[in-house]
């Protein structure tokens, strides 16, 4: 008796969430048509003008998504530090390798799979690269390593950067609970970026220091050891006489204590 | 004792052998000493599981044949540079695995083989042997002396005194050129330890070790790590032959924002946040360039010593007892950046005479 007018009303109202759901995809794709128009409008802006209007959404997300640790005005704060002069390829690299923004309080940000989408790690640049000059995000020309030396990338990098990252790019400890990145997953952009803002604990490779023709050769370097067999068998990780012991000591001498007790045993 | 030992002799596995005492318990049931009861195994029992067990072991070894025969196949037919994907393995040379494993297959079934024929099919009795007393017989001792007498007299080596004194004084001269060939160590170092190129001529200019140019102040950014070394340090190697020189002046440059830094080692001995330390852990001497920019800190990958590179290069972490020794750094008129003179102190880990 008390059901019987609703469910009168749910059936008179059927229509209506249809109707809801039917405006919905409308507004969704005018929205679209409409963020097309503009996006190609945007484009066909003078770049400055682009760049402005990139860094004023970038604004947008940053409020929304980055300024609850680094500031209102990216000035920083107790949980985050400044992000004034940082430079877009400081953004591009630690958003766009999904160490910002961290999950959680930590001594480290570790690399995870990104939250925003590229569109919008360009627009967080843009927005934080207006607030005072730094190291732009290298181009494509840059970061080109088809021509680059190899074997004179590896020098470089075991004279800089195979103390903390390891000689095969493994990564490593550091202090206080940090560890150098294993760089198996990096991509020539991401390496470029990396040594030209010093992201955590790493220290500046500015080109002055180490010239774009060298981090070409270091990037080849590391495009090699991304994908290099190990033709003498497991590498057990290369991370040197560590595994290599920690192999002998179980493995190996198990299975010679296992045949000892087997030939010590009586059959039956 | 003697009551509960059961005489079983072995089947005759010659004279020395003593009858088997297997493990006898005293009146309240202590194990005392000896071997289990004899157990016959399934084979000595079953002719069936004999059989079986013969196929068995002439199986492996059969397997083993044929292993080595795949080898030499796998040998001829795997192509040398090809890489294959084994789970566990990685990207192996399908060549060397092949091989490798056939032929390590191979022998392990020899082996396992052979183990399992003396286990399952050769005799099963338990023996003891007593050891022999260690003291000859008095006969035996008396006829070695008698040897020996006859053989000093013999040789004359007590009645030829000019042979034998001339002999001992060849043996005892033999030591003598092995103790002058101890000459090649080298003489004393003297204060070499005390001393890096860095003290070859003042206001000696910086070279940037990756790239091979002179360090200018302005090539560092806040925050940067540049390896470096002495101009010319390329050419004293040359004319040393050794690479003795670079051991020791091998440096680390790092800049940080002028007001981090709480102290030099000398008066101003940065030069606008550029601090130059050296590159030689204090502890054992291993090189370190693990710098931690955002806390100044230096770790030695060896036995985790830090530094703090804006604290005058203190030891604030790990076995190292004495601060990294710093550098005193300048600008020349050209705007190079260069280091004033050596070190205070001697670069590197302790040694006997450092005090």
């Amino acid at each position: 008796m008390k059901g019987k007018p609703a469910v009168n009303v749910s059936s008179s109202k059927r229509r209506r969430p249809m109707a809801a759901g039917v405006l919905l995809l409308l507004a969704l794709v005018s929205t679209g048509a409409a963020y097309a128009v503009t996006t190609s409008a945007l484009s066909a802006k003078s770049s400055s003008a682009a760049n402005a209007d990139n860094a004023r959404q970038g604004k947008l997300l940053f409020t929304e998504g980055c300024s609850s640790c680094h500031g209102l005005a990216a000035q920083g704060g107790s949980n985050g530090p400044s992000l004034v002069g940082v430079g877009a390829a400081a953004v591009d690299f630690q958003v766009g390798t999904g160490r910002m923004p961290m999950a959680a309080a930590g001594v480290q940000a570790r690399r995870k799979p990104p939250v925003y989408t590229q569109a919008e790690i360009d627009k967080l640049a843009a927005y934080v690269a207006s607030l005072g000059p730094g190291p732009s995000v290298p181009k494509a020309s840059q970061y080109d390593f088809s021509d680059a030396n190899v074997a004179a990338g590896g020098e470089i990098y075991r004279l800089n950067c195979s103390q903390c990252h390891n000689y095969a790019g493994k990564g490593g400890a550091l202090s206080d609970g940090k560890v150098a990145p294993q760089l198996m997953d990096a991509s020539p952009k991401q390496i470029y970026e990396a040594m030209i803002t010093g992201p955590q604990s790493m220290p500046v490779f500015s080109d002055r220091q180490i010239p774009a023709k060298n981090k070409q050769e270091i990037i080849a370097y590391i495009n090699y050891l991304q994908s290099a067999p190990d033709p003498g068998g497991s590498a057990l990780g290369r991370l040197g006489p560590v595994t290599e012991t920690v192999f002998l000591f179980t493995v190996a001498i198990g299975a010679l204590v296992a045949f000892a007790i087997w030939i010590g045993s009586k059959a039956r | 004792m003697s009551d509960t030992t059961h005489g079983d002799t072995g089947h005759g596995h010659g004279h020395e052998v003593e009858p088997i005492t297997y493990t006898q318990s005293d009146e309240r049931g202590r194990i005392l000493l000896g071997l289990d009861e004899h157990r016959s195994r399934r084979t000595d029992t079953s002719q069936r599981a004999a059989k079986r067990a013969e196929r068995q072991i002439a199986g492996m070894f059969t397997f083993a044949a044929i292993c080595f025969v795949a080898a030499i196949a796998a040998y001829l037919l795997v192509p040398k540079h090809d890489i294959v994907w084994v789970p566990v393995l990685g990207n192996v040379s399908a060549s060397n695995l092949s091989l490798g494993g056939l032929i390590g297959l191979g022998t392990l079934l020899i082996g396992v083989g052979a183990i399992q024929w003396a286990r399952a099919l050769m005799p099963d009795e338990e023996v003891i042997q007593e050891r022999h007393e260690l003291r000859g017989s008095d006969e035996a001792r008396e006829d070695t002396i008698e040897q020996f007498r006859r053989g000093a007299q013999e040789s004359g080596f007590m009645s030829r005194p000019i042979i034998r004194r001339s002999l001992l004084g060849a043996m005892a001269l033999f030591p003598l050129p092995i103790a002058f060939l101890l000459g090649d160590l080298g003489t004393a170092p003297d204060d070499k330890l005390r001393h890096t190129a860095w003290g070859n001529k003042p206001r000696t200019r910086i070279l940037n070790q990756g790239s091979g140019q002179m360090v200018r102040p302005e090539d560092l950014a806040v925050g940067g790590l540049i390896n470096a070394i002495p101009v010319g340090l390329t050419e004293l190697e040359e004319q040393e032959g050794s690479q003795n020189a670079r051991a020791k002046a091998a440096i680390i440059l790092v800049r940080m924002n002028p007001d981090e830094i709480k102290s030099t080692q000398g008066p101003n001995w940065d030069y606008e946040g550029i601090v130059a330390y050296s590159k030689i852990c204090t502890h054992v001497g291993c090189p370190i360039s693990l710098y931690q920019q955002r806390t100044h800190s230096l770790l030695c990958p060896c036995h985790q010593s830090t530094f703090d590179l804006s604290d005058s290069g203190r030891a604030v972490f790990g076995p190292a007892a004495r601060h990294m020794p710093q550098l005193q750094l300048d600008v020349d008129s050209e705007g190079y950046l260069v280091a004033v003179g050596d070190f205070a102190e001697p670069v590197g880990p302790s040694f006997w005479e450092r005090g």
